[in-house]
């Protein structure tokens, strides 16, 4: 507002006050969480927990006991078991396949917002292409002819993230790249390769990793959607995603069946995109936060 | 004056939370304006000159406080129930803004923008609305009125598009118009048209207008009284002529020195006033002037100046050390 | 304005190429031997050999690509060696059940996030719009296979007020076609909104701040109408393209919602296709969809140029 010229630019000077207050209780409750299931996931086998494929035909759909923390499900297997044991899926594929689009796609946004020119359009018109597809139909399509396993479905699902962490890389890049501790390395006459990996990447990393944290969050969700509809992983192995899918046939009896996993899965997601968006804000160059 | 007058601002303050304190913006101002007369508001950027009018226009920002009263035609705005303030905005008391690349909306017509005032405030159907704002339009000089309806604001001129927002303003006949620095954004060549324009406008519709701006030299022929602003007080106020001969502040001194001189000798250094205006989030004890001016004493810094009536009728100042009074000039 | 147009038309067509190549390579490249899925694991080497060769599947890749290419762009998409169906036909049938939810569904979004958005930018910092950004942020991580239980659940099992599967035509019934869209497109609506919610509040903050909203209000406006006219139509910029970025996200969530509540569309088609190994309708839908959302995001580009009269005139 050029006329309110007592206006002192109120905002900016509030926002690192805000932002402070944002890493709240709920940022940490967020982190407490993800620990917790990730802990879980590790040490599932050290647990005393059932087998998670045992099968028990008397036992269908029992109730909460003592014996079965929160019940079994439609063929009698441990619901916490399986929960457990899910988590696993859902973390070595949510956590897997993000690194990769962090890698290809981070390297990728990084050497074409800093060299631009012809590479960049090169980078920028192939992740167009990638981009034409609805990523849940490539997905599919992918698996399809791949098959279903684990390996193909993190493969999958990293190639999908490369564009957008390309995007974020490269964006980065081409504001740091203006900013004067670049430009300062360059009148220094510093290599490229300098630039890139002592300037640049230390830089670019941070929101890159806010980003990954988001990515996890997608990731988990998608593999969810994927297991949920009968294509991600195959079973017997347990995943959210499929225990979902097969709570809903017995929505009516047992809505626990899939709700149990549902919320699970809500909260992971949910911490992940609370941690990630926070410091993203936190991290963001384009809001002078750095 | 003895009739009453059209606007009287009474005691208003406005004060702006900010994460550094309290931020008073507007303190304890008292001005008056009479129907057809023209008063003109000076002082630096900062000095609340424009938060002054907002506050008449009841326009500030959400957290700012305001407190005071403006009486406008027997009302107090500050007070007015919502609706029927915003029946008495645009209608009866009308605003040009300072930027006219920001004050038009980008993504409506001129005929639009125009139109909506008019169908707002006046009983106009679609083609009668439309026929006054060409009239409107080639009022303020704006030349093939018709086509220019249909355009953007982006697709004219900052001079051309400052000419819409006076054309928008004035399309009721308003009683009182502010212009807060209507040519500070313009060219050079722009202004004077534009002052002119305005100044035309004004003796035609017999409306009274308050014209803000940092330029003592924009006042100077154009007003029938200036109120000289300083640290969100007014420091010296009078009726034009009198003001522009014998000033007895020292700040508005110090502005008309800050008008380069047009015959002033090649490479002489523009005289700028030093030092910077006081933090306005931290009250000071005396004169809020007091650290720049030349003239200052132990009193300035230790005893605030009221405004008051000294010398000639009207002319009110608030300084302990007035230059050109018969007490002599400060040495 | 035809400038920027034909610019952005003449992107398309690369784009487009590569899109038709990549699906074409999906297919070709993969593990699989189509004669072998069409004629089952017992079809001998001879049978299998000539069937290769009545495809063209001996023919070097690159021809057999300009081949494709060139048949696809006569409109010819390949036949169903199950049903025998052409693809063309079997997108046809479907096509309709999928454009109607997913319209149903971003009209769904935009009624609920548009209102939300202005309340919240008006009363931005208050504690409503602190609940609702918190309850969008939430909506976020709630993926449309756990709303559509979470609604199933409710309005099906518990409350038994609507259909939990199946679908009616149109032409037969139309109240009874709303009825059995009303669970998947709210479904859809459910995750749509929060993001449309999100970007246009933020937007509409900056704008409320803008000069000309101080100066529709001194002109004084309808509060209404600064809002919906002067304040929404520049805000919603943004939208317009987030909505069409979220049209991806969109045809992804069809897949899901049509196989949940047993929807006949595009979605359907494209996991009997993958469950049967249907490849041929397999490739024909993947192509097509990717075709229609490439289009879609070339016509919400030109939507934005009609929306901002700066980017028209080239002033952008």
């Amino acid at each position: 507002m050029a006329t309110l010229d007592l206006g002192i630019d109120q905002d900016v000077v509030a926002s690192p006050v805000r932002r402070a207050r944002r890493l709240g209780p709920l940022f940490w409750i967020a982190i407490g969480w993800m620990t917790f299931v990730f802990a879980l996931a590790a040490f599932a086998d050290l647990l005393p927990l059932p087998s998670p494929f045992d099968m028990d035909m008397l036992e269908r759909r029992a109730p909460i006991s003592a014996e079965h923390w929160l019940g079994t499900d439609g063929l009698g297997r441990d619901v916490l078991s399986r929960l457990i044991y899910g988590a696993r899926i859902s973390l070595i594929v949510g956590l897997c396949a993000p690194v990769i689009g962090l890698t290809i796609g981070g390297a990728l946004g990084i050497l074409a917002g800093y060299f631009r020119g012809r590479f960049e359009t090169l980078v920028v018109g192939s992740m167009d292409v990638l981009l034409a597809f609805p990523p849940l139909i490539l997905a599919l399509a992918v698996t399809a002819y791949l098959g279903q396993s684990l390996v193909n479905l993190t493969a999958i699902l990293g190639v999908l993230g490369i564009p957008a962490f390309m995007r974020v890389a490269r964006a980065t890049t081409l504001t740091l790249a203006q900013r004067e501790f670049v430009i300062a390395a360059q009148a220094l006459g510093a290599n490229h390769m300098r630039i890139l990996l002592r300037e640049l990447l230390p830089n670019v990393f941070l929101p890159l990793f806010a980003f990954f944290l988001l990515g996890v969050a997608v990731t988990i969700v998608v593999e969810g959607a994927l297991s949920f509809l009968g294509l991600g992983v195959p079973p017997p192995i347990s995943s959210w995603g499929i225990m979902i899918g097969e709570g809903r046939e017995s929505l009516e009896i047992a809505p626990r069946l899939a709700f149990i996993p549902a919320v699970t899965m809500f909260l992971t997601v949910l911490s992940f995109n609370l941690v990630g968006d926070t410091l993203r804000a936190l991290t963001d160059p384009r809001q002078g936060a750095l | 004056m003895t009739e009453p007058a059209l606007l009287s601002v009474e005691g208003v303050s406005v004060d702006l939370p900010t994460p550094r304190g309290n931020l008073r913006a507007v303190d304890q101002v008292d001005l008056s304006i009479g129907a057809g007369r023209t008063l003109g508001i000076v002082g630096e950027s900062g000095c609340g000159k424009t938060m002054l009018s907002r506050a008449i226009l009841q326009l500030l920002p959400k957290k700012a406080k305001l407190s005071g009263r403006v009486m406008f035609d027997g009302q107090d705005l500050v007070h007015l129930e919502p609706e029927r303030l915003r029946k008495l905005r645009g209608r009866s008391l009308a605003v040009v803004f300072q930027d006219p690349m920001t004050s038009l909306n980008p993504v409506l017509t001129i005929g639009t923008q125009l139109i909506e005032t008019l169908q707002e405030h006046l009983e106009l159907d679609g083609q009668a609305a439309r026929m006054r704002s060409v009239e409107l339009l080639a009022a303020v000089g704006i030349p093939a009125p018709e086509q220019r309806l249909m355009q953007y604001p982006h697709q004219l001129s900052g001079g051309m598009r400052q000419r819409v927002a006076i054309a928008i303003a004035l399309s009721c006949e308003p009683k009182l118009l502010i212009a807060d620095e209507p040519t500070t954004a313009l060219d050079v060549t722009i202004q004077a048209q534009i002052l002119d324009l305005l100044a035309r406008e004004q003796r035609r519709r017999h409306m009274a207008m308050i014209i803000i701006t940092h330029d003592l030299g924009v006042v100077a022929g154009r007003t029938d009284e200036v109120a000289v602003m300083y640290a969100g007080r007014v420091v010296e106020r009078a009726p034009t002529p009198d003001l522009f001969k014998k000033m007895h502040m020292p700040y508005t001194e110090a502005l008309l020195a800050a008008i380069p001189k047009i015959d002033a000798r090649p490479h002489t250094p523009l005289p700028a006033i030093s030092g910077r205006p006081p933090d306005p989030t931290r009250p000071t004890t005396g004169c809020s002037f007091a650290p720049r001016c030349r003239y200052a004493w132990a009193q300035c810094h230790g005893e605030k100046p009221r405004l008051e009536e000294a010398g000639s009728p009207g002319h009110q100042f608030a300084c302990f050390r007035p230059i050109n009074t018969a007490a002599g000039v400060p040495a | 304005m035809l400038g920027f147009f034909a610019r952005r038309l003449l992107y398309l067509v690369p784009v487009l190429l590569a899109v038709s190549l990549l699906t074409f390579l999906i297919a070709s490249l993969l593990p699989g031997d189509l004669a072998y899925t069409i004629l089952g694991d017992q079809a001998t080497p001879e049978k299998v050999a000539a069937l290769r060769h009545d495809m063209g599947l001996d023919q070097p890749i690159w021809w057999r690509y300009l081949s494709w290419l060139g048949h696809v762009l006569q409109g010819d998409f390949g036949r169903s060696f199950r049903t025998g169906q052409t693809v063309l036909q079997a997108v046809a049938e479907r096509l309709p059940v999928s454009l109607e939810l997913m319209l149903l569904a971003q009209l769904g979004a935009l009624a609920i996030g548009i209102p939300l958005a202005i309340a919240c930018a008006v009363r931005s910092g208050s504690a409503f719009d602190r609940f609702m950004t918190g309850s969008a942020f939430s909506m976020l991580s709630v993926p449309a296979f756990l709303s559509a239980i979470l609604l199933i659940y409710l309005f099906a099992v518990e409350l038994r007020w609507l259909p939990a599967t199946g679908y009616v035509p149109f032409h037969e019934d139309p109240i009874g076609n709303l009825r059995s869209f009303l669970l998947p497109a709210l479904t859809l609506a459910l995750g749509e909104w929060p993001v449309l919610m999100r970007v246009l509040r933020s937007d509409m903050i900056a704008t409320l701040q803008e000069d000309y909203i101080a100066m529709a209000r001194a002109k004084g406006l309808k509060p209404s109408r600064i809002l919906l006219v002067h304040a929404l139509k520049p805000s919603s910029l943004t939208l317009v393209t987030v909505t069409g970025i979220n049209i991806g996200r969109l045809i992804g969530g069809t897949v899901i919602v049509e196989s949940i509540f047993a929807l006949p569309g595009i979605g359907r088609l494209l996991l009997s296709a993958i469950f049967t190994r249907d490849l041929i309708i397999l490739q024909g839908v993947v192509l097509i969809v990717a075709l229609g959302y490439v289009l879609i995001n070339f016509i919400v580009d030109m939507l934005y140029a009609v929306l901002d009269p700066r980017i028209r005139h080239g002033h952008a």
